[in-house]
């Protein structure tokens, strides 16, 4: 937004984001926003989820300076170690400490996820867009494209690229955001029909603006909203596919901590040393599960009926 | 489906059969058309994955240390030599015919793969299904009914964690727990060695075919190693259809009909499932329907866990050897089957809602 | 002294709302005897607020309180869920705005009203068949054979009223609150559906509460009117009164109805005073 902010006097931004009435409709925004933000902070859930998802950003950023092992350095004599003091999660066959992997997984697992939401994010924002706002020929090519990526349930989908592709991490970001954008698309497209025909576009256009420009400058913005909530609300299934591909060893590969991987290569201690599969396993849950609540809340807080 | 069948499901209202008969046969060239795009789409793609990206289908076939001769003996067998439209059009036509070349892993054609592997999942999927409908349906009926309670928190949080749980990780800790630990539940496999030649087998469910043979050990044996992962797969289907119920019913609450039938006097049991129910129940086939096909999804990695000799297992180990043509031709089923499910449960909206007919 | 058929003494009811509890009533009373009375006021007058707290339909979280809310004596508040799902339909009726919506869409119309039937009255299936029939005849439907097998998508905006009236007047209640029972209908049939109703309710020997924001239909229907604002009751009248009512807030409504006897450039919107409000609480 280009216009200048509204002075305030110092302190009153609360009262100003909580005046029963808006004088501009620039406040009504704000508004709006703050509102949605109290509801979303006041869904106990969805702030549960919040809260653990940054705990886990931060732990993935800071990780490797809060545990004195290293995530590849092997020490056969400690191998198979239950939890304890020294490895509060145990060490696994080559005597790696567990929860030192588990934080160097975070990185991998958080970083997989958000280079799929940047990647898939924009493609479907884009195609959905421009396909809503230009219809015609256009319109009915990229939702055929659509119908037939979601022919497949994603994991297939994201199977069969990684098998054309190569096993491999960024295959795997690559080929989970193939089988991401359609939905990211479809959504995208039906929020571009809405606004396609109201007056501040047809305005826009009578300006003379040209379509790329009026999709990226008024229809991709309304837009916008929902395709971040469908992302994150996305989220947690993206993790699930790239922990998905790690276990079947068609992602990242065995000396990577990857979680996905971990499990798989825990898998056949199973049954002696339950903690080498059943701890990264559970921190796969554990940010599937936040990013859920997450999504969660954020739907609550944008669908009015849950006033 | 033929537009025949569609127009039986409409009213015989004599003086308006006629139109309703041009506008059943229009739905279905338009449903047909709609179809057929979508299948020549799925044949473009699988042959965008197999042709166009990176792996090099000779190299794969051969091995990184082909002679040059050899090489180029198999790319003009797999006819790599001709122009892309060609290949396309040969693509297209043999997989109409249901031919996806033969498999490296097996060495045999891979349709003939699937068809032996496919009812292994079938069996599977179908159990689960049964299990997840079961108790995924009233779950999330009793959620919306009893909607910011307790009860509705507690199927939240089961559905949640369904959601969320990577299934392969809750199959291990399931085969810890209740296969090593209790040993409530069979050993991972299908069926015993013992029994795996004993079995006459006539519709590849040996659920079904135990019983048919009368083979009640039998039976005893393939029940207890199928009820661990079909739970676990149904698990994930009941988290989802228990969400989607409640969301459906919560609709049909707050319906003006619900208000008249509760004016009525009807009790709390009738206005739910004997009023709201009955008018999501269209919404519900194609929610299960659409599980169903998501279940062959967890099968992939769910077989994989269990040591289920099913379709999962055969994509795993295909995809493990870049076995593309098995890999391909899996994919395509999977699309296909989807397609398929999406159509049945739409026809079955048409016949079934009144609305529509 | 005999109770009457309703009274309703100090009804509030207050919904959750960001800041606390929004009042949806404050404070109404009225009595009813066998007798028709009407309600009037603007959308978001609280008149279908009132008709469902006496039912006891609001959504649960809806806070409901009152002094008294009795019928024939009978304590509705106080009541269990149980005993108000006799009351519901048997004792009290209630039909709804619009029977597009109203009528469950997946169940004949023949269904729907033996339903009713049969949840109050015990008896066999063709017996509640046989009343079924004769009610939709009652209710002027001219085949009533035929409309019996009809899903409500079928039917006409008329046709649903009467099969709606003839679904709540089926266990003969002894109260009917109407809400809104025209307003979705084309205007050629309100005045047919109306006297479907009246001839019913006077047949059974009923109290009527209709609700409406149609000021000369309530005069010329009903005996009373309650002139709601705001939650609150405004003003009481006899009906062929409504013209000398004496509320700035009454009269405002009467001179923002378009007059028949001469054009006008322009409608009259009522203006409102922040007064009344405060007025009746006093
Ligand atoms: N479920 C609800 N939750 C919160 N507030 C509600 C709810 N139902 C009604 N209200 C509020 O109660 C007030 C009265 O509503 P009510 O429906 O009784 O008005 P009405 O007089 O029937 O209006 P109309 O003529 O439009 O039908 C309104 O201010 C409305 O916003
Ligand atoms: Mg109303």
């Amino acid at each position: 937004m280009t216009d200048t902010p509204v002075m305030q006097p110092r302190g009153s931004l609360r009262e100003w984001l909580r005046a029963p009435t808006a004088s501009s409709p620039r406040q009504a925004r704000a508004q709006a926003v703050w509102r949605g933000w109290q509801r979303l902070i006041t869904n106990r859930a969805a702030f549960a989820g919040l809260i653990v998802l940054l705990i886990l950003v931060t732990l993935a950023v800071v990780g490797p300076w809060l545990t004195p092992y290293s995530v590849m350095g092997q020490d056969l004599s400690v191998r198979l170690q239950p939890p304890s003091a020294q490895h509060l999660l145990g060490t696994d066959d080559l005597g790696r400490d567990i929860l030192t992997r588990i934080l160097y997984g975070a990185r991998i697992t958080l970083m997989m996820a958000a280079l799929v939401a940047v990647i898939a994010g924009p493609i479907g924002l884009a195609v959905g867009a421009t396909a809503g706002y230009l219809g015609g020929w256009f319109d009915i090519v990229a939702m055929r494209l659509v119908d037939v990526f979601l022919s497949f349930p994603s994991l297939i989908l994201a199977l069969a690229f990684v098998a054309a592709l190569g096993p491999g991490i960024e295959n795997a970001v690559i080929a989970i955001s193939l089988s991401a954008w359609p939905p990211i698309a479809r959504l995208a497209r039906a929020e571009a029909l809405t606004v396609r025909k109201s007056d501040y576009i047809a305005a826009a256009r009578l300006q003379g603006a040209s379509p790329m420009r009026l999709i990226m400058k008024h229809v991709m913005p309304i837009c916008l909203p929902s395709v971040v909530v469908r992302v994150t609300l996305n989220m947690a299934g993206i993790i699930l596919t790239a922990a998905g591909l790690g276990f079947l060893g068609l992602g990242a590969q065995p000396p990577s901590p990857e979680w996905g991987a971990m499990l798989a290569s825990g898998r056949q201690f199973m049954l002696t040393s339950w903690w080498l599969a059943a701890t990264p396993g559970a921190a796969i849950m554990l940010v599937s599960l936040s990013f859920n609540l997450l999504g969660d809340g954020l739907r609550d807080v944008l669908d009015p009926r849950n006033d | 489906m033929s537009a025949g069948d569609l127009a039986n499901s409409v009213s015989s209202n004599r003086s308006a059969s006629s139109m309703r008969w041009g506008r059943a046969a229009r739905e279905f060239l338009k449903t047909a058309a709609s179809v057929s795009v979508t299948i020549l789409g799925l044949l473009a793609l699988t042959f965008f994955i197999g042709r166009l990206l990176p792996l090099d289908p000779v190299l794969a076939i051969l091995g990184d240390d082909a002679s040059q001769e050899a090489y180029e003996r198999m790319v003009i067998k797999l006819g790599l030599d001709k122009p892309m439209w060609e290949q396309f059009i040969t693509y297209l036509w043999n997989s109409l015919h249901f031919d996806f070349g033969m498999s490296l892993t097996s060495g045999k054609p891979v349709t003939e793969d699937i068809l032996r592997v496919f009812p292994a999942t079938l069996e599977l999927a179908t159990v689960a299904m049964i299990l997840g409908t079961g108790l995924g349906i009233p779950l999330g009926v009793l959620a919306a009914a009893n909607r910011d309670t307790w009860i509705d928190q507690v199927v939240r949080v089961i559905s949640l964690i369904g959601y969320s749980a990577p299934i392969f990780w809750l199959g291990l800790l399931g085969l810890v727990v209740f296969y090593a630990g209790l040993g409530w539940v069979g050993a991972p496999g299908r069926i015993d060695i013992v029994y795996q030649y004993d079995l006459e087998t006539r519709t590849g469910l040996y659920l079904i075919d135990s019983l048919l043979a009368g083979r009640l050990d039998i039976f005893a044996d393939v029940f207890g190693r199928i009820v661990m992962p079909a739970a676990i797969l149904a698990y994930g289907a009941m988290a989802y259809i228990s969400r989607m119920t409640r969301s459906f019913m919560l609709e049909q609450l707050s319906q003006e009909y619900i208000i008249a039938a509760q004016a009525k006097g009807a009790s709390r049991l009738s206005v739910v499932w004997g009023h709201a129910f009955p008018n999501i129940a269209v919404q519900l086939v194609t929610v299960v329907a659409l599980s169903y096909a998501f279940l062959l999804e967890g099968a992939v990695l769910t077989e994989t866990v269990f040591a289920w000799p099913g379709f999962g297992r055969y994509l795993t180990t295909a995809l493990l050897r870049a076995d593309m043509n098995a890999v391909l031709g899996c994919t395509l089923i999977v699309g296909l089957i989807f397609i398929t499910l999406n159509l049945l449960s739409d026809v079955f909206y048409r016949i079934f809602d009144p609305r529509t007919r | 002294m005999t109770d009457p058929l309703l009274e309703v003494r100090n009804l509030r009811v207050a919904y959750p709302s960001a800041h606390g509890y929004s009042d949806a009533l404050r404070g109404i009373s009225f009595t009813l005897g066998r007798e028709k009375l009407g309600i009037v006021g603007e959308s978001g007058s609280g008149k279908s607020t009132a008709g469902r707290a006496i039912m006891r339909l609001l959504p649960p979280k809806a806070r409901v309180t009152a002094d008294a809310l009795r019928l024939s004596g009978f304590d509705l508040l106080g009541a269990s869920e149980r005993q108000m799902r006799d009351i519901r339909g048997g004792r009290i009726a209630m039909i709804l705005q619009d029977p597009r919506y109203a009528l469950n869409p997946l169940k004949t119309v023949g269904a729907q009203i033996m339903e009713s039937y049969r949840i109050h009255i015990k008896g066999s299936r063709a017996e509640a068949r046989d009343r079924m029939l004769a009610m939709l005849e009652d209710v002027r439907i001219r085949d009533p054979q035929r409309v019996t097998g009809l899903y409500p998508h079928e039917l006409s905006g008329g046709m649903g009223q009467r099969v709606m009236i003839a679904m709540m007047l089926i266990p003969s209640p002894k109260l009917v609150i109407a809400d809104e029972p025209t307003s979705a209908l084309d205007v050629t049939v309100r005045g047919q559906i109306l006297d479907v109703l009246n001839e019913r309710v006077e047949a059974q020997g009923a109290g009527l509460i209709l609700i409406s924001h149609d000021l000369p239909l309530v005069s010329d229907f009903c005996d009373r009117v309650l002139v709601m604002y705001g939650g609150q009751i405004m003003e009481e009248l006899a009906a062929h009164d409504l013209s000398q009512a004496s509320h700035p807030y009454t009269i405002a409504l009467n001179a923002s109805l378009p007059p028949l006897d001469h054009a006008v450039d322009e409608l009259i919107v009522p203006e409102y005073d922040p007064t009344w409000l405060t007025e009746a609480t006093e």
